[in-house]
């Protein structure tokens, strides 16, 4: 059985938990087996989780999953793939993802991929996995070699489709979970805005842009849009933008279906961290940009000029 | 306080990967080598700030082969006391990597044991988790802010669209982010005195494999860029819409 822990962020399942659920049910039909989803605490809407291709629902509640701990979490994770049997574990290459991903691996001394973008495949008479390396400067296929199985899915890696029936039952587990150790006085979210790593469209600058003072031109188009923005390295270096914007090898890997990149020169060290968004625009004044290379389309301009009269287009696009 | 500063070796971040011709493997001619962004940049001077602030001592440790040791120089030269190679030849998983570290680390007894968020090159960011299972300490991954008082931490993590703050005790283990530290560069003093300082060879443990990378491919190459003139945005617009249907 493949059990795929849905994260409820505020109780609530977000695009990742169904894009992870969908993975899990693809992965189930090359193993010829059963999806079935893991919701830990509260959250309305699991059984829902069907309708993404989960066969059953368990759910765990305990006042030890109120704050997230990596190490409670991983306990959950371990003991209720342990009990109920499953042969492939499959959860979000996020925050949460990142931090207990590790951790069942090493509980259960199984092999693990990090940040897979594609679903699994039987090869050589192996379980291969995909994934990126090197920032998306390449892809690896990885083999796992043990008999439980550890995936975490990038976003934005596969699309979410209906695979199944809502409404399906939701059975309580019952595991005892440690104390946390870990003591969490803050949780902090700005609301509104798609987090960069979920995000779909997104609105990026760079130096050209010339100073902080000047990303109105920036935002108003990531506000007709819908987009997020994000910027590159120097830009968020020189505390013009919160260090989270900055994209690339160094700074957060994206793969939006749309990255509009303005006054951005397009070093390797950017490219590694957008170039497996699904379309890219570049906007830069110097048409040797080596941005261009790596674009699919291109508008040769300033960009104080260009932006506005993009976000007056887009404007006018969305109001018919 | 006693600090282990965990650090791997990446191709440089201009590198361009070329594959060996069935993409079996990555071609590593030419290939320049670093010490891993994060784990230099954030993971390591974080250690050596707080060390200069309540005293102790820094490690360094790397698993893999005598190649590796101009990585771990450097990393001295920053400032760290001294260092560890977990003298491994093979490529290996991360699984097998942070066994050897956990049984290391485990005698040593660390207060707290740093990694980068992510290594630039398999981008695994497991490797401190693992540690973390293996040690049965708390871990908390991506931190951008690493404060002390006494045995007691107080740590912000990087979360979607956000940050949260977390206390707990000494001993854990953290996975660096940006807005951790600042990068240093070593001078010629810490240069000089880095040749001197112990780095100690340790023979690994033997673990079986869990994972093995079969294949290696490239992203296809884009076709050439469609230029859109800079008075016609309608035009763009009209192509994400109907020609790449992402709006
Ligand atoms: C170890 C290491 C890691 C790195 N990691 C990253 C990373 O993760 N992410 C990252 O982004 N960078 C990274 N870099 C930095 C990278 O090498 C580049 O320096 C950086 O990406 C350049 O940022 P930029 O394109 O904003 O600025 P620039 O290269 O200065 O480019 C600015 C561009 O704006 C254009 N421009 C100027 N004015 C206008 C105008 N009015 N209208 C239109 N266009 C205009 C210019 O023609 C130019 O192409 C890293 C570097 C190193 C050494």
């Amino acid at each position: 059985m493949v059990l795929v822990y849905a994260e409820a962020t505020n109780g609530q399942f977000k695009k990742m938990a169904h894009e992870v659920v969908v993975y899990g049910k693809k992965t189930a039909d090359v193993l010829g087996t059963e999806c079935h989803a893991l919701v830990l605490g509260d959250a309305s809407g699991a059984e829902d989780l069907g309708r993404f291709g989960a066969s059953k629902v368990h759910q765990l509640k305990s006042p030890n999953l109120e704050k997230f701990d990596a190490a409670v979490y991983t306990v959950a994770v371990a003991e209720a793939a342990k009990k109920l049997g499953a042969t492939v574990i499959v959860l979000s290459h996020n925050s949460t993802g990142k931090s207990i991903c590790g951790r069942l691996a090493a509980r259960l001394e199984a092999g693990s991929v990090p940040g897979a973008n594609a679903i699994p495949m039987m090869k050589d008479g192996f379980f291969t996995v995909r994934k990126p390396v090197f920032s998306g400067k390449a892809f690896a296929d990885v083999q796992l070699l043990t008999d439980v199985k550890i995936i975490s899915v990038a976003g934005n890696s596969i699309p979410v489709e209906e695979l199944g029936q809502g409404g399906t039952t939701v059975e309580a587990l019952d595991i005892t979970l440690p104390e946390p150790r870990t003591k969490v006085v803050k949780h902090q979210v700005a609301t509104g805005r798609v987090p960069l790593p979920e995000a779909e469209l997104v609105v990026s600058g760079g130096r050209g842009l010339k100073g902080p003072e000047n990303w109105g031109v920036v935002e108003d188009l990531a506000e007709a849009l819908g987009a997020t923005t994000a910027c590159s390295r120097p830009v968020a270096d020189s505390d013009w933008r919160p260090h989270h914007e900055h994209v690339g090898q160094t700074g957060v890997a994206i793969r939006p279906n749309l990255y509009i990149a303005a006054g951005i020169s397009g070093a390797i060290q950017h490219l590694a961290g957008v170039n497996n968004s699904k379309t890219i625009v570049v906007i830069n004044k110097d048409a040797d940009a080596p941005f261009f290379k790596a674009a699919d389309y291109g508008v040769v301009g300033d960009l104080f000029e260009v932006l506005p009269r993009l976000t007056e287009a887009v404007k006018k696009y969305k109001g018919q | 306080m006693k600090l282990l500063v965990c650090v791997s070796k990446t191709p440089e971040t201009t590198t361009k990967i070329q594959l060996t011709g069935d993409g079996g493997d990555i071609d590593t001619t030419g290939v320049q080598y670093i010490m891993n962004p994060y784990d230099e940049w954030y993971a390591l001077v974080r250690a050596l700030e707080l060390k200069e602030a309540a005293g102790g001592s820094v490690t360094i440790l790397n698993v893999g082969p005598a190649d590796n040791d101009s990585v771990i120089r450097k990393g001295l030269a920053i400032g760290a006391d001294d260092a560890v190679r977990i003298d491994v030849t093979e490529e290996k998983d991360s699984l097998y990597t942070a066994r050897q570290i956990a049984e290391y680390a485990r005698a040593e007894s660390y207060d707290i044991v740093f990694f980068g968020k992510e290594t630039i090159s398999y981008n695994g960011s497991e490797v401190g988790a693992m540690v973390a299972e293996f040690l049965d300490v708390p871990y908390i991954g991506e931190a951008s802010k690493l404060e002390m008082n006494g045995t007691q931490a107080t740590v912000t993590r990087d979360i979607e669209g956000g940050e949260e703050v977390i206390e707990l005790e000494t001993p854990f283990a953290i996975s660096s982010a940006k807005g951790l530290a600042e990068q240093r560069i070593p001078n010629m003093r810490g240069i000089m005195m880095a040749k001197r300082k112990p780095l100690k060879v340790v023979p690994p443990t033997d673990f079986p494999d869990t994972t093995r990378i079969a294949h290696y491919d490239k992203p296809e190459e884009k076709g050439s860029v469609k230029l859109i003139d800079a008075d016609n945005m309608d035009e763009l617009v009209r192509l994400l819409h109907e020609e790449a249907k992402v709006i």
